[in-house]
C-alpha cells in the first residue's frame, strides 16, 4: 500500500522537478506529539519533509491568502479545498496560480480530546487507517479514530476535495445522514436569558488572542475591525462586552463562507468552541438560500448575490 | 537553609490558617486546564498538575488593569485629570507555583524595576506577594527548563520550595517572607535528614526526567545584525498565523499596551497585555509599519527573547523553558528548534539545513 505521505512527496518532488509549479505547501512533522506545522518546499529534495496523517488539522488555504508565486502547488483535505474556491471567488488568489494536490480525508484527529482519554502525558502517537494509538509513561491506550475526530470532522460531509489537479488516494465515501446542527438547534432552543448565560460561560475563558481569527482562512482583512484606531469599535481589554463584540463580529463576518473546517476551535488556545457561532450562521445560509460555502466555482455566494427569489420573510 | 515537613494534615490545617492573613491563590481544574485563581474559603489548590495551561502571571500582571480615572464632566473642576487607581493588594501567597514561573517574574523585574523607573502597579502587587513553589517531580517532555536559566527545583523567585514527597511535603525556606508564611500556617516541624535527603533526591531525579535541551551558548557572542540577517527567518516565520498565544501563555512576556476607555462622562486609563505579534504593536500615528510583516514579527519574538535581551542584561535568555509556547502554538513553531537555530548559525556562520 502506497502511503498519502509517500505519494505528496513523490507528486510534489515530481511538480518542482518539472517546474509545474515554484513552491509546494503541505505539512512536515511536528515537534510533539499530534501537532505537525504547515511547510513549504521549493525543491525535489526537500519534498521528503512532507507528511500527512490525522494530526494536519490547520487549513492551508490560509497560506496562500494574496501569494505572488505564478504557479503553487498546495495540499488540501476537503474543507482546505473548499476555502481555496472561496479564495477564488473573493480574488484572494487565482486558480491558475494553484496545482491543488487533493487529499481524501478521514477526519483530523482531537488532540484535546484524545489527551482527555489518557492517564498522563502523551509522549508518542502512531496510527493506522482506523485506530490512533497514543502512548505515555506506563500506559498505551488505542482509539478508533472515528471517537476521536475533531467534532467538525465527525459532522462533515465533504471529505473528498472539491476541486483538485492531482489526487493523493482514492476518493472517500462521504459520510451520509449526518445530523449537522444539533448542536445549534439546542442553543436555539434556549430563551434569549439562558442563552445570553450560555453565551457569556463560553467566551469567558477568553484572551484575547486572535488564534481563532487568524487561523482563519476567511479572516484576510489588511486591518481588521478590532485592530482599527480611527475610530476605535472596540475595546481592547477583557470587558466580557468587548470579548463578546470580537466573537459575534468575527462570526458574522464569515457568514456564507465558513466551512466548518475547525480551524478556529482547533487553535483555540483555552478550548473554546467558537465554531457554535459560525454553525448558526452555516445553518441559516443552507436553509435560507440552500446554500453550502465553498463547493463550486460557478455560482456567486449567496451573500454577495441579489436573487429573485431570494428569502425576504424579514422585511416587515 | 531551614527545611520544614507538613504532612497532609498539616498542610490543609495550615493552609486555612493562612488564609486568615493571606490572600491565597493556587491551581484549580476548571473544565480541562488548570488555572491560577484566588482560592476560595476552604477551597485547596489542585497540585495534580502537571503545569497550568497560561502562566500565573496575571497575578501580578493583569491582562486588562486600570491605571488611572478621569471624568470629562466640564462642571466638575477636576475634569480631564487622570487620577490614580490604586489597587490596594493586602498580603497574598501564590501556593502550587512552577519554579519556572516564579523564576519568570525575576525576569520581568528587570523591566519593570530599573534604577530610573519603577512601575508602582507592578511592584505593588510583586512584593505584596509571597510565592510557595512545588518542585516539579514530573517534568513535560517540552519542558526546557534546564538549559533556560532554570530547573524543577529552581529557588530564584520563591520565598518557599516544597517537595512532594507523597505522604508529606519537604519545604524549603528560601526567605523572610517564607519563613513568615510558615509560621502563620503554623508550620514549624524540622524535617528530619531522611526527609532532607529525599528531597534533594526528587530534586536529582526531575532534572534527570528533564528530555528536552536548547543550546544557548553563542546567541551572545553572535553579531546582532547576523542574527537579524540570518536567512531562516522565512522558513521559520512560514507557518506563524500572528495570533498572540505564545505571547500571551509566556510567563516573560512583558509587553502592555495603554488605552482609554470612556463611558458617558467618566473613563479609565488601561494598561493591557500586547504582543509583539500583532500588526498593531508598532503600527506609527503616520501609517508606516516598521514590522509590517510577520517575517518581521516572529524575527522580533524571537530576537527579543534570545538575542537583545542576552546583550541588554547579561542574564541569560528571556524564557524559562515552561514549554507553553511550545504546547501551545496551533501550528507548532517551536522555541527550542529556533533557539537552537540561532546558536548555530555563529559556528557555521552560514544558514542551517532544515532539521
Amino acid at each position: 500500500m502506497t502511503s498519502t505521505t509517500e505519494i505528496l512527496r513523490e507528486t510534489a518532488a515530481r511538480l518542482l522537478a518539472s517546474g509545474a509549479v515554484e513552491m509546494v505547501i503541505g505539512f512536515r512533522q511536528g515537534t510533539i506529539p499530534m501537532m505537525n506545522e504547515p511547510c513549504f518546499v521549493r525543491k525535489p529534495a526537500e519534498a521528503g519533509l512532507l507528511v500527512w496523517d490525522s494530526h494536519c488539522g490547520i487549513n492551508l488555504a490560509n497560506y496562500v491568502t494574496d501569494r505572488k508565486e505564478k504557479k503553487i502547488g498546495i495540499v488540501a483535505k476537503g474543507c482546505d479545498s473548499r476555502n481555496l474556491v472561496t479564495h477564488i471567488l473573493e480574488n484572494k488568489i487565482r486558480r491558475e496560480q494553484l496545482v491543488v494536490i487533493g487529499v481524501p480525508c478521514r477526519g483530523m484527529a482531537d488532540k484535546r480530546k484524545i489527551a482527555m482519554k489518557c492517564p498522563g502525558e502523551i509522549l508518542r502517537v502512531h496510527e493506522t487507517e482506523t485506530a490512533i494509538t497514543a502512548e505515555g509513561e506506563g500506559f498505551t491506550r488505542t482509539f478508533e479514530k472515528a471517537d476521536v475526530l475533531q467534532h467538525n470532522c465527525s459532522l462533515c460531509t465533504h471529505r473528498n476535495p472539491v476541486i483538485h489537479d492531482e489526487l493523493a488516494g482514492e476518493p472517500v465515501e462521504e459520510q451520509q445522514g449526518v445530523d449537522r446542527y444539533a448542536d445549534v438547534r439546542a442553543v436555539e432552543a434556549m430563551s434569549p436569558e439562558q442563552r445570553w448565560k450560555y453565551f457569556e460561560d463560553l467566551l469567558a475563558p477568553c484572551i484575547r488572542c486572535y488564534a481563532c481569527r487568524n487561523a482563519c482562512p476567511l479572516c484576510y482583512c489588511p486591518t481588521c475591525f478590532v485592530d482599527e484606531s480611527r475610530p476605535q469599535w472596540v475595546g481592547k481589554g477583557q470587558d466580557p462586552v468587548d470579548v463578546r463584540t470580537f466573537h459575534f463580529l468575527r462570526a458574522y463576518h464569515c457568514a456564507g463562507r465558513c466551512t466548518d473546517c475547525g480551524a478556529c476551535e482547533r487553535a483555540c488556545p483555552v478550548g473554546i468552541n467558537m465554531r457554535l457561532f459560525t454553525k448558526k450562521l452555516e445553518k441559516d445560509c443552507l436553509e435560507l438560500f440552500g446554500w453550502e460555502a465553498g463547493l463550486s466555482l460557478e455560482v456567486r455566494p449567496a451573500l454577495d448575490h441579489y436573487r429573485p427569489n431570494d428569502p425576504n420573510d424579514f422585511i416587515r | 537553609m531551614r527545611m520544614l515537613l507538613i504532612d497532609r494534615r498539616a498542610w490543609q490545617e495550615g493552609l486555612k490558617r493562612a488564609a486568615g492573613q493571606y490572600g491565597l491563590i493556587g491551581p484549580v481544574k476548571e473544565k480541562e486546564f488548570h488555572s491560577f485563581r484566588p482560592l476560595k474559603p476552604g477551597e485547596m489548590p489542585d497540585l495534580a498538575f502537571q503545569n497550568s495551561r497560561l502562566s500565573p502571571k496575571h497575578v501580578v500582571y493583569p491582562q486588562t488593569e486600570p491605571m488611572f480615572a478621569y471624568t470629562l464632566d466640564e462642571a466638575r473642576e477636576d475634569r480631564h485629570l487622570l487620577k490614580e487607581v490604586r489597587r490596594e493588594i493586602p498580603p497574598r501567597a501564590v501556593v502550587g507555583i512552577r519554579p519556572c514561573d516564579a523564576k519568570a517574574f525575576v525576569l520581568v523585574r528587570l523591566n519593570f524595576d530599573t534604577p530610573d523607573v519603577q512601575d508602582p502597579y507592578w511592584l505593588r502587587a510583586y512584593e505584596a506577594t509571597t510565592f510557595i513553589g512545588l518542585g516539579c517531580n514530573a517534568p513535560c517532555s517540552s519542558c526546557f527548563c534546564t538549559t533556560a536559566g532554570c530547573g524543577p527545583f529552581h529557588e530564584e523567585g520563591l520565598d518557599l520550595l516544597l517537595a512532594d514527597l507523597g505522604e508529606a511535603f519537604a519545604a524549603k525556606v528560601l526567605t523572610p517572607k517564607g519563613e513568615a508564611f510558615a509560621r502563620t500556617a503554623g508550620w514549624t516541624a524540622e524535617a528530619p535528614a531522611g526527609a532532607q535527603s529525599a528531597f534533594q533526591e526528587r530534586a536529582r531525579a526531575a532534572e534527570g526526567r528533564i528530555t528536552s535541551f536548547v543550546q544557548t551558548d553563542h546567541l551572545k557572542s553572535i553579531p546582532v545584525n547576523d542574527l537579524y540577517n540570518a536567512p531562516f527567518w522565512e522558513e521559520v516565520s512560514f507557518s506563524c498565523i500572528n495570533c498572540g498565544t505564545c505571547t500571551y501563555s509566556c510567563p516573560t512576556c512583558w509587553c502592555f499596551d495603554i488605552q482609554d476607555e470612556t463611558r458617558g462622562k467618566s473613563g479609565v486609563r488601561l494598561r493591557l497585555w500586547d504582543s509583539c505579534m500583532y500588526p498593531l504593536f508598532t503600527l506609527h500615528g503616520s501609517g508606516h509599519n516598521p514590522r509590517g510583516t510577520k517575517l518581521h514579527r516572529v524575527r522580533q519574538r524571537f530576537m527579543h527573547k534570545l538575542k537583545y535581551f542576552v546583550e541588554k542584561y547579561d542574564r541569560g535568555i528571556q524564557c524559562v523553558g515552561c514549554g507553553r509556547c511550545v504546547r501551545l502554538c496551533p501550528v507548532n513553531i517551536d522555541i527550542r528548534r529556533v533557539c537552537n537555530m540561532m546558536n548555530g548559525f555563529a559556528v557555521s556562520g552560514e544558514a542551517c539545513a532544515i532539521p
